[in-house]
């Protein structure tokens, strides 16, 4: 570790582990709760254990890409954190707010918690991930704003670099567009469309260049590439992202009111939002093969090379595969909708942030790579979720198809709840499937403990 | 005379990078054509109609400006291999000019659409001309920015290597070729 300040990272991605856990535990009872509806009802009712489940995602991926800011800007910048006693202070007051919303969401019920909150003077509860109380989503502004600060002052006042400048660029993106949560016209269709603006330009906009930033900051360090040939092709990435996904929001904009054009630039655009994965993927492993230096932490190369194939299936092809919109008219918003979610935030956010943190947690400890045990104990925890995560999406992608069938592509569609009994045995295997998940994420915690033979140093190619 | 890398060496003119970026774009550009060309099979009335109120002589100016942007290019180029660094910085200029120039007359052609109360969801055929138009003097804009930059480097103690030359140069000419297909296939056919 070259700053001392960057050790407040590990503050951030041990919550970021800690909320994982919690994230999939949830995700396994809401997966059993498909096939046994009453499952733990009424103490954690479905659309409770769904809010926390995608939820505690969604702040533990913050939690990441906070962590990783915070190791990697001063590292780029060349000089200590602005200040790395804000950036203390703002971890606790988000991970309280955090566990307070999650505990109000299962103690309390819902509209009683909006009633608490005083959700009446500023409406913005009871939308798809973006549940939060009015406070907890100011809350989040303010430590958003507080955080943009602190690294924004590093880098400007420190060495400016592509990485940064491109981090700095999604991060700020990042909160300016969740602004628009609080926007909550009467109107539906308009209350759709700008809830797209977090939603959508948040992972298929600005939480690339957050991706590509932190995937080329872990390829320079693995590697020993030149900085200039990663930076271009960051460059590159980042262009064609923004290119199609921009405009490929209007894939969102079907069927919901908008007008009809959105059905043809919708679907052009967000086709060739696979483009910019595949770039990543040819990117990736250009670079692993062009390298200077054998990094002695395996895992870490290994976490970055899966994050660039597996954004590239599940956010490329699983989302090609329903986003042209005559597709869309039989498959919007059935269990293939649920597949691409699944293996589109695992590949690309879920997999991005491993990945730093396997390259930066052992650097913090004073070593440059975990020892040779710890590093056999995570590869296995990778191959095991994502082989895991593999077989979630090829589960629900058969519960999906046969759904579209049965329910839409048909004379005689049934209703939705018989197929949902028809579909159910890809629901029980999808849990099995979740459980490995589950096994593999344990095992991943453990390989932080486990003893073994030191990895060594880099050695030249 | 311009030389371009021999053939029992082949070297990209510029850098591998940029050429990715290019055929990415002109993928773009190419399904974005083709969903034109389908729509068109279905409302060809329609999409007759609406070209008729397209203006081909300023298109046809438009076409001029960016394919003499290209041959300033060109020029520009084959100066800065020759060490003529400020007069490639005159010739980007003017390229850039031109690209000015193209986007005054487009965004003139564009005004006079909006006054007349059209807008992406007055038909499939505007929705089209206007999409695949914005998107394009998007490019043009991006491209008009290289060229000056690249200008105002030439001029600088330490010029642009040919490196940035090439690229900037094979950016400008494929948003040159984008346009050469969307004039005839957008306001001729």
């Amino acid at each position: 570790m070259k700053y001392a300040s960057q050790a407040v990272s590990k503050l951030y991605f041990m919550a970021a582990i800690g909320l994982f856990v919690g994230q999939i535990l949830f995700g396994l009872i809401l997966g059993l709760q498909y096939v046994i509806g009453d499952f733990l009802f009424p103490a954690i009712p479905f659309n409770v254990a769904r809010m926390v489940h995608t939820n505690l995602l969604i702040v533990w991926l913050l939690f990441g890409f906070m962590g990783a800011a915070y190791y990697l800007v001063p590292e780029e910048a060349e000089r200590e954190l602005y200040s790395p006693k804000l950036a203390v202070a703002l971890f606790w007051i988000f991970l309280v707010a955090g566990a307070l919303t999650i505990l109000g969401y299962l103690l309390v019920p819902y509209a009683g918690l909006a009633k608490m909150t005083g959700n009446d003077l500023l409406p913005t509860m009871g939308r798809e991930f973006l549940e939060q109380p009015t406070i907890t989503k100011i809350g989040i502004v303010v430590v958003a704003l507080g955080f943009l600060y602190n690294v924004g002052m590093t880098i400007l006042t420190g060495r400016k670099t592509v990485i940064t400048m491109v981090l700095l660029t999604g991060l700020t993106g990042l909160a300016v567009l969740f602004l628009f949560s609080f926007y909550n016209p009467v109107n539906l269709v308009l209350d759709k469309y700008y809830w797209w603006w977090v939603v959508h330009l948040w992972v298929e906009g600005v939480w690339e260049l957050i991706l590509g930033s932190i995937l080329a900051f872990v390829l320079i360090k693995v590697t020993g590439v030149d900085r200039e040939v990663i930076e271009k092709w960051l460059y590159v990435i980042i262009a064609m992202t923004l290119i199609t996904g921009i405009i490929g929001t209007g894939h969102h904009y079907f069927w919901i009111g908008t007008p009809g054009y959105w059905q043809w630039l919708g679907s052009v655009f967000s086709a060739l939002e696979p483009i910019p994965f595949f770039m990543m993927t040819v990117f990736a492993f250009n670079m692993v093969n062009k390298r200077r230096l054998n990094h002695p932490n395996k895992a870490a190369v290994l976490w970055a090379e899966g994050t660039a194939v597996m954004a590239f299936l599940g956010a490329g092809v699983w989302g090609f595969m329903h986003t042209l919109a005559p597709v869309n008219y039989y498959t919007h918003g059935t269990q293939i909708t649920a597949a691409h979610g699944h293996m589109a935030f695992y590949g690309a956010y879920v997999m991005i942030v491993l990945t730093i943190i396997s390259y930066a947690w052992p650097i913090m400890r004073g070593e440059k790579a975990a020892n040779k045990r710890a590093q056999v104990v995570e590869m296995w925890s990778f191959w095991l979720m994502t082989v895991s995560m593999v077989f979630i999406t090829l589960f629900l992608t058969g519960a999906g198809v046969l759904q579209t069938w049965l329910q839409r592509y048909t004379d005689t569609p049934l209703p939705f709840m018989e197929v949902q009994a028809k579909i159910a045995p890809f629901y029980w295997m999808r849990e099995v499937a979740g459980l490995v998940f589950m096994i593999g994420l344990v095992l991943y915690v453990y390989s932080f403990f486990a003893k073994g033979e030191s990895a060594g140093d880099a050695t030249p190619v | 005379m311009l030389s371009i890398p021999s053939r029992s060496q082949p070297q990209l003119p510029g850098d591998l990078a940029v050429w990715v970026l290019i055929l990415a774009e002109l993928l773009v550009f190419g399904v974005f054509f083709l969903a034109y060309v389908a729509a068109f099979h279905g409302h060809v009335a329609l999409f007759r109609a609406g070209q008729a109120t397209l203006s081909i002589p300023a298109a046809t100016f438009n076409t001029l400006a960016l394919i003499t942007a290209s041959a300033l290019v060109v020029q520009a180029i084959v100066a800065l291999q020759a060490g003529h660094t400020r007069k490639a910085g005159w010739w980007f200029a003017g390229a850039a000019v031109l690209g000015l120039l193209f986007l005054l007359n487009k965004w003139l052609e564009l005004h006079h659409h909006m006054q007349a109360g059209i807008s992406l969801s007055t038909s499939l055929f505007y929705m089209f001309y206007l999409g695949l138009v914005f998107f394009h003097f998007m490019h043009v804009l991006a491209g008009v920015l290289i060229l000056a930059w690249m200008s105002r480097r030439c001029f600088q103690p330490r010029p642009p290597g040919m490196n940035a030359a090439w690229s900037a140069g094979a950016y400008w000419h494929m948003v040159d070729l984008v346009w050469v297909v969307l004039f005839p296939l957008v306001y001729l056919l």
